[in-house]
């Protein structure tokens, strides 16, 4: 009994040890945020400064363009996430359940799109895009953010419908249901925790992609956060209050995101069914 | 399941069309995602390895040449290169082990019932939200010992001598970087694996325990083995990520000091957009995506290993 109470303190102090490794450096983030200027080096290691301010969050709300970043992250971040999670549950079932040639040759393709660093596309990428007019919208960004993870997203995917059992679907077929309407009313449901988390990759990859935001968007109407961040590191000097507010804010989608998916993550759907 | 004969003998006399159909299926289904990663990805791959035969300067516009392997050849003889894939196989090697270590711990942790369950789950996983590039300045502040505490308490628990910068120390200046990604790095490990863990049928536990499986053997014998796919399929596509990602390194450090965290992924940023050598960075490019493809190769033919085996 006593080992019994031992091994839950011990797995609350690791859960917590795991907490306070994952919220320090967010929680400096926000003590930077709050720090007046002329405190930020007098008092940089006390772990909280002796008096607040919410001037950095201020200027960033009223002095920049970043409500019109924030609107442009979240529109790239829904859509590309949206529709990554649709094609790679297709693209995925296709992997899982059908033995065809031409097999290995797609999951090989997919492979070598995840090999190759992506600074390389960058130039032939915009080369692409600027005839079809899709350099500097939003649009170009959500393509190529869903191209980029839609490799990965099916990996994902398929690993998530090799863990269900053939005999669901195919008990549904036998019974006079297409495969496509098996898939959706019988495998999709049961994959529940699979997509939130498949969701939450993409959302969060597509919310602070940096580089092709960089390459592919000039001036502000169509920036979205990490550029809009990058603008508050000028080559002289770095405003880090003002900046670790901007990120303050960035995470707040992303934090409400973690929340609204969680209990996907934790129902194990799978094991009632298969029990059932 | 009622009547397996009848349904053998059927597929048997499906007409012609009926097997069009049948060998169609999985192309509809895998069509969608191949136009977009053929159009997005291969088109652009293709154009951007070509560059790796050329002489593609940004600022000279007498650029553009075809020159074969010339590239090849001074990259054959580039010391900073060898010293990049060495710090690649550093930085790589500990990242990857680091946060697989500790994401498959925590999925497990996160896999018991427990009161607050939900919360410590959001909170743990909080850091893969954090936009690289921010991840990496906050931590740079963090090991500056000016204004960051990890210098201080490091000194005080004795790791170092004194307060200084780790970032700026030659001998320890990837331990910042590698840090950071573990940090960010955990989450990805522990939501792929907890999700897997989630989808073993809870009964064959339950059955393991009657039988009077230990906690260990119960852990070797059943979830290591159900885990095996998801790990090795983690594994590989995040080496492949970590070992092309530079986000981290060139904020935190830019390579330095004295190339001691140069990558190839950086060294290949460092051409192609300080230098706007375009050609060369492809060129070496080229030969990271020729190592990742072996190392994949390695993988897969693992895990298939694994899955037949079951």
């Amino acid at each position: 009994m006593t080992g019994r109470i031992l091994m839950t303190i011990a797995h609350r102090a690791a859960i917590l040890a795991y907490i306070v490794f994952a919220l320090f450096p967010l929680f400096w983030l926000l003590k930077v945020s709050v720090t007046p200027n002329d405190l930020l080096y007098s008092e940089g290691v006390r772990l909280w400064p002796s008096h607040t301010t919410f001037e950095h969050y201020r200027f960033v709300i009223e002095n920049s363009a970043f409500p019109t970043f924030f609107k442009n992250s979240l529109i790239v971040a829904c859509s590309t996430s949206v529709a990554v999670t649709v094609l790679s549950s297709l693209a995925g079932y296709a992997l899982s359940r059908f033995r065809f040639r031409g097999k290995y040759a797609i999951v090989a393709l997919m492979l070598i799109t995840q090999m190759f660093p992506l600074v390389m596309l960058v130039a032939p990428i915009f080369k692409m895009l600027s005839p079809l007019g899709l350099t500097n919208s939003l649009t170009g960004l959500v393509i190529v953010y869903t191209a980029f993870n839609v490799p990965f997203a099916t990996f994902l995917m398929q690993s998530f419908f090799d863990g269900i059992p053939k005999d669901l679907e195919e008990a549904a077929m036998i019974d006079g249901a297409s495969r496509f309407i098996a898939f959706r009313q019988i495998i999709l449901p049961l994959t529940l925790p699979g997509i939130a988390a498949t969701l939450g990759f993409v959302f969060t990859a597509a919310w602070s992609e940096l580089l092709f935001a960089l390459m592919l968007i000039s001036g502000n109407t169509s920036a979205t956060f990490p550029v809009g961040l990058l603008t508050f590191v000028s080559k002289f000097s770095v405003d880090f209050g003002q900046m670790m507010a901007a990120g303050v804010m960035a995470l707040i989608p992303a934090c409400l995101f973690f929340l609204l998916i969680q209990r996907y993550l934790v129902q194990g759907l799978t094991a009632g069914a298969v029990k059932g | 399941m009622s009547h397996p004969e009848a349904v053998r003998s059927g597929a048997a006399r499906k007409p012609a069309m009926r097997r069009f159909a049948d060998a169609a299926e999985p192309w509809f289904y895998a069509a969608p995602v191949l136009t977009l990663i053929v159009a997005v990805m291969l088109v652009p791959l293709l154009l951007g390895l070509s560059y790796a035969f050329r002489d593609i300067q940004l600022l000279n516009p007498f650029s553009g040449a075809f020159i074969g392997l010339e590239h090849f050849k001074t990259l054959a003889r580039d010391d900073a290169f060898y010293r990049a894939l060495k710090n690649t196989l550093w930085w790589t090697g500990a990242s990857v082990f680091l946060q697989f270590a500790l994401g498959l711990v925590l999925a497990l942790l996160l896999d018991k019932p427990f009161p607050g369950r939900g919360l410590a789950q959001a909170l743990v996983f909080l850091p893969w939200a954090v936009p690289t590039f921010l991840a990496g300045l906050n931590w740079a502040w963090l090991f500056n010992p000016v204004i960051g505490p990890l210098p201080h308490w490091m000194a005080a628990l004795g790791i170092l001598s004194a307060p200084d910068n780790i970032l700026a120390d030659p001998h320890l200046a990837m331990w910042g970087p590698i840090i950071a990604n573990v940090w960010w790095g955990i989450p990805f490990f522990a939501i792929t694996l907890l999700a897997a863990l989630q989808a073993i049928p809870r009964d064959i536990y339950e059955a393991a325990a009657i039988d009077g499986a230990g906690p260990l053997q119960r852990f070797l014998s059943i979830t290591l083995p159900f885990l095996a796919p998801t790990i090795a399929i983690t594994i590989l596509l995040r080496t492949v990520w970590i070992a092309n990602f530079a986000d981290l390194i060139i904020v935190m450090t830019n390579g330095g000091p004295a190339d001691r965290t140069q990558i190839v992924a950086s060294y290949i940023f460092t051409q192609a957009f300080r230098r706007l050598d375009f050609g060369y960075a492809s060129a070496i490019a080229l030969v990271l995506l020729v190592l990742l493809l072996a190392y994949s190769m390695l993988i897969v033919v693992i895990r298939q290993r694994l899955i037949e085996k079951d």
